[in-house]
């Protein structure tokens, strides 16, 4: 890369960027974060959520797979972005199962979190979806329900490219498509609970599940307690 | 939750369970590649009638990946089953077209005559009957496909007939056409499915000179073949218009190892099926402009990506190229130019409209689900297998080898501004004459329709489900890339026909064909499919309308590709030209309670568990 760096800018803010660096990447690094749920830190881009929808130069675009460009004028916290977030969001929760009251993912997921910091707070307007998934709890220390799943992939790639097992994979097409396990159960997989795949980091929601660790942490004592999701990077910008 | 779901898994049908070595050989066959997955699994299928569980670990292992990575990919496209199937597998054509062509009739024939409804595999296991979307032949509708031969312009007497064949054990290659042995494969495509050319243009479907378009390319630089091509102003003609000559000029850019020319034969948007006849009548035109495209962008391999629907062409299109191989106008030193070498081979699709987008469509050839690449970088810059792609349509293919032939000023003079030389339309439904017109960019709708016999249409479904919908008001409009664009679909509705069941079914193939990537796309369609069912039962208040309106514009704005992008677009155009529609439907609620919301229903389950009954509800309840 001989190419000079650069800066565009977010929302006014003036971002420095390396060339080959997507919006997303400069982004975080100083300090401005952009909403997602699929993009994970050590994993490869996917684009799939769009939370992370932003316009650049006109145009909408998935921050995390956009590559940033010099002089790119990016619209991040717009009244007209944060809806259509909140709108694929409010989405994930009406395709899946989401009763946080009862999931020990309350407090800790990303979903919530994400559901919060775009002010999800009024009734909702989508039809409920309700899959009826088999639970895959054959596992001695990992338990699977997939009708928590908002198919990030973040799993997927975490087992295929840091653990190198590929013990999860999508199967079928469309509103069927669905993570599944590479054997008849988890019980018959490479899966282990010290996998990076299966760590509290990569499963944003409630469908990779620890065993035994459930409800140790109480209520108000949650990653998500301590401040809005976003704010370890914004944070980045204060210091 | 669609009509095209698989069954779920049960008896083995009567199905040969696949033996390893039998297995292993079909890998073999394609060198135990796992870029030819599709292949490999769609050999599986013929073979044994389904990809079992056991198969798919065979499969791994001798390619060389995980089994779920074989499941991702059987369970993505709609050819491939994980359930046995029937020896015989009739697909009914889904269309529209063919609904309001009396389909319903012809599958009760079949239904009653086999025994089995549709969505079922018979318990010997010799029939399996199923629903898919749009096969290609609408301007012969009903239609169905029977193994991997077609049968159309389905009679209540003819599908009886069928029927009857089928189960006293004739095939159905000799059901479809008459002496099929003794047939060459041309005459077989073209007697099983009419071509139905009304109007044969200056371009594509009137009298061509053969390879004169590649002998002038060779005379000259591959740079000014691609300033040839983008002077002639042709647009690529699969519907999204990009120009052809700076599509290769991109591809051509960077020095690399090797570089790749596609067709795109997956022809998958509802009411097209102008690439069907091309792949009939036109097939040594199309290769001769993949071989122009090769020579401009130095490609030395390329690949016709058939749809699935489309396998009773394979036979015709395999000849053409080992005829052209013979004739020194494929493989090495074409045409006795040194250096000059190109070859190609056939992809055939399992069922998947996505498969049209050309990331989708590279994702597929190289044996994965048929998922849309992220862009940045394109395809001309990183497709195939990472080398630069050049993917375009039978017809832009076509349209090249003419361009080369006649000159770029020929062409650039047919047509209209920002849209030159001429199009194929394929025209079908409420009007006197279907089939393929090849006319000049710039016709009016109403001349159009005047031509086909469709002057009284009460609508028209510009450019397929993806496209607009026209109302009698806007027949005026142009067609054209600016006005109203279309890769070819022109489909005709009476006054008569319900726009919203029409609408219902657009946005449940959109469902159906969705890949399911990107969160608007694969969920968002099922709520708008959920939101026209409200409508469609008079169920849907005021305040939806501008519920349609909404989510469409977050489907629109935020989707991964053209599907998404396009999707809504059966809602919008008749919300804006048919708004009386959804109007005349819609109810305000009183006492602000949803009429969608059915209490009784909600505490069912509940009161079932309580054991309690209702006074209210339960027209039966006695203390």
């Amino acid at each position: 890369m001989s190419d000079p760096d650069f800066t565009f800018t977010i929302d006014g803010t003036t971002i420095p960027a390396k060339p080959g660096q997507t919006i997303m990447e400069a982004a975080d690094a100083a300090g401005v974060y952009i909403p997602r749920l699929c993009d994970h830190e050590g994993l490869r881009h996917q684009g799939g959520c769009r939370v992370c929808t932003v316009k650049a130069g006109g145009r909408s675009v998935a921050a995390c797979t956009q590559p940033a460009a010099p002089k790119l004028v990016v619209e991040n916290e717009t009244d007209h972005i944060n809806k259509l977030r909140r709108d694929l969001v409010e989405m994930l929760f009406h395709e899946g199962n989401h009763l946080c009251p009862i999931c020990e993912a309350s407090g800790n997921c990303e979903l919530q979190a994400m559901a919060y910091r775009l002010d999800m707070t009024g009734p909702t307007k989508f039809p409920y979806l309700e899959p009826c998934r088999a639970v895959d709890a054959s596992h001695p220390d990992i338990a699977l329900d997939t009708n928590r799943c908002i198919s990030c992939s973040r799993c997927i790639r975490a087992s295929q490219d840091v653990d190198h097992k590929g013990v999860f994979g999508y199967v079928g097409r469309g509103i069927h498509r669905r993570v599944a396990v590479n054997g008849s159960d988890l019980a018959h997989t490479d899966a282990d609970i010290t996998d990076h795949a299966i760590s509290a980091d990569v499963c944003p929601v409630g469908c990779i599940i620890r065993k035994g660790v459930g409800f140790a942490t109480p209520i108000g004592e949650r990653e998500f307690d301590h401040g809005l999701i976003g704010s370890d990077i914004e944070g980045k910008r204060r210091e | 939750m669609d009509r095209y779901s698989n069954p779920t898994p049960g008896a083995d049908f009567g199905a040969a369970p696949a033996s390893r070595s039998a297995v292993v050989a079909i890998c073999a066959a394609y060198g135990n590649d796992p870029h030819r997955m599709l292949d490999i699994l769609r050999d599986i299928q013929d073979s044994f009638r389904w990809i079992s569980p056991e198969t798919m670990e065979i499969v791994a292992d001798e390619t060389g990946l995980s089994r779920i990575q074989v499941e991702g990919v059987a369970s993505f496209y709609s050819f491939l089953s994980q359930v046995p199937k029937g020896r015989i597998t009739i697909r009914f054509c889904d269309d529209i077209i063919d609904r309001f062509a009396g389909l319903a009739d012809i599958v009760a024939i079949f239904e009653d005559a086999l025994g089995i409804k549709t969505g079922e595999t018979s318990a010997d296991g010799a029939f399996s009957l199923e629903y898919t979307p749009c096969i290609g032949l609408c301007d012969q509708a009903p239609a169905a496909m029977i193994n991997d031969v077609v049968v159309t312009s389905l009679t209540a007497d003819r599908a009886r007939d069928i029927a009857a064949a089928l189960k006293a054990g004739q095939m159905p290659q000799d059901i479809a056409v008459a002496g099929f042995d003794d047939l060459s494969p041309h005459e077989r495509a073209t007697r099983m499915v009419a071509n139905n050319i009304r109007q044969a243009g200056e371009v594509l479907l009137g009298p061509v000179s053969p390879e004169a378009g590649l002998e002038n390319a060779i005379a000259l630089a591959p740079a000014a073949i691609i300033d040839a091509v983008e002077a002639s102003g042709l647009r690529g003609c699969g519907g999204a218009g990009f120009t052809t000559g700076r599509k290769w000029r991109f591809a051509a850019a960077d020095p690399v190892a090797r570089r790749f020319v596609f067709c795109n034969a997956d022809e998958g948007e509802p009411g097209t099926f102008k690439d069907r006849v091309l792949l009939t009548e036109r097939p040594h035109l199309m290769v001769e402009g993949m071989t122009i495209a090769a020579r401009a962008v130095g490609a030395r391999e390329g690949l016709i990506y058939l749809r699935g629907e489309y396998v009773y062409l394979r036979e015709h299109l395999e000849q053409v190229l080992a005829d052209r191989r013979a004739r020194g106008l494929l493989g090495k030193d074409i045409l006795g130019v040194e250096g000059f070498d190109f070859d190609l081979r056939i992809q055939i699709g399992a069922g998947a409209y996505i498969c049209g987008e050309e990331g989708a469509l590279i994702s597929s050839c190289e044996g994965l689900p048929g998922e849309p690449k992220t862009r940045p970088p394109f395809p001309v810059n990183r497709g195939y297998l990472g080398f630069p792609t050049v993917v375009n349509n039978v017809e832009t293919f076509c349209h090249v080898a003419r361009i080369m032939d006649r000159g770029a000023d020929w062409f650039f003079d047919m047509g209209s501004d920002g849209s030159h030389g001429t199009k194929l339309f394929s025209v079908s439904g409420d009007c006197r004459s279907p089939g393929v017109y090849e006319l000049p960019y710039g016709l009016s709708l109403q001349e159009l329709l005047e031509r086909v016999g469709g002057e009284d249409a009460g609508a028209v479904q510009v450019g397929g489900p993806s496209g607009t919908m026209v109302d009698r008001a806007n027949f005026h409009r142009r067609l054209t890339f600016d006005d109203l664009a279309t890769g070819g679909a022109i489909i005709v509705f009476s006054a008569q026909r319900n726009i919203l069941e029409i609408v219902e079914y657009y946005m449940s193939f959109f469902v159906h064909e969705s890949c399911g990537y990107c969160t608007p796309c694969r969920v968002g369609n099922v709520f708008l499919q959920k939101a026209i069912a409200k409508f469609r039962k008079g169920l849907a208040n005021p305040e939806d309308i501008d519920y349609l309106r909404d989510l469409s514009a977050t489907i629109i704005e935020t989707s991964r590709c053209g599907l998404g992008m396009t999707s809504p677009n059966p809602i919008l155009t008749t919300l804006e030209n048919f708004p009386m529609v959804y109007s005349a439907l819609v109810k305000p609620s009183r006492d602000r309670i949803r009429a969608t919301f059915d209490v009784q229903a909600a505490i069912d389950d509940a009161r079932k568990l309580a054991k309690r009954r209702s006074y209210i509800f339960d027209k039966d309840f006695t203390k």
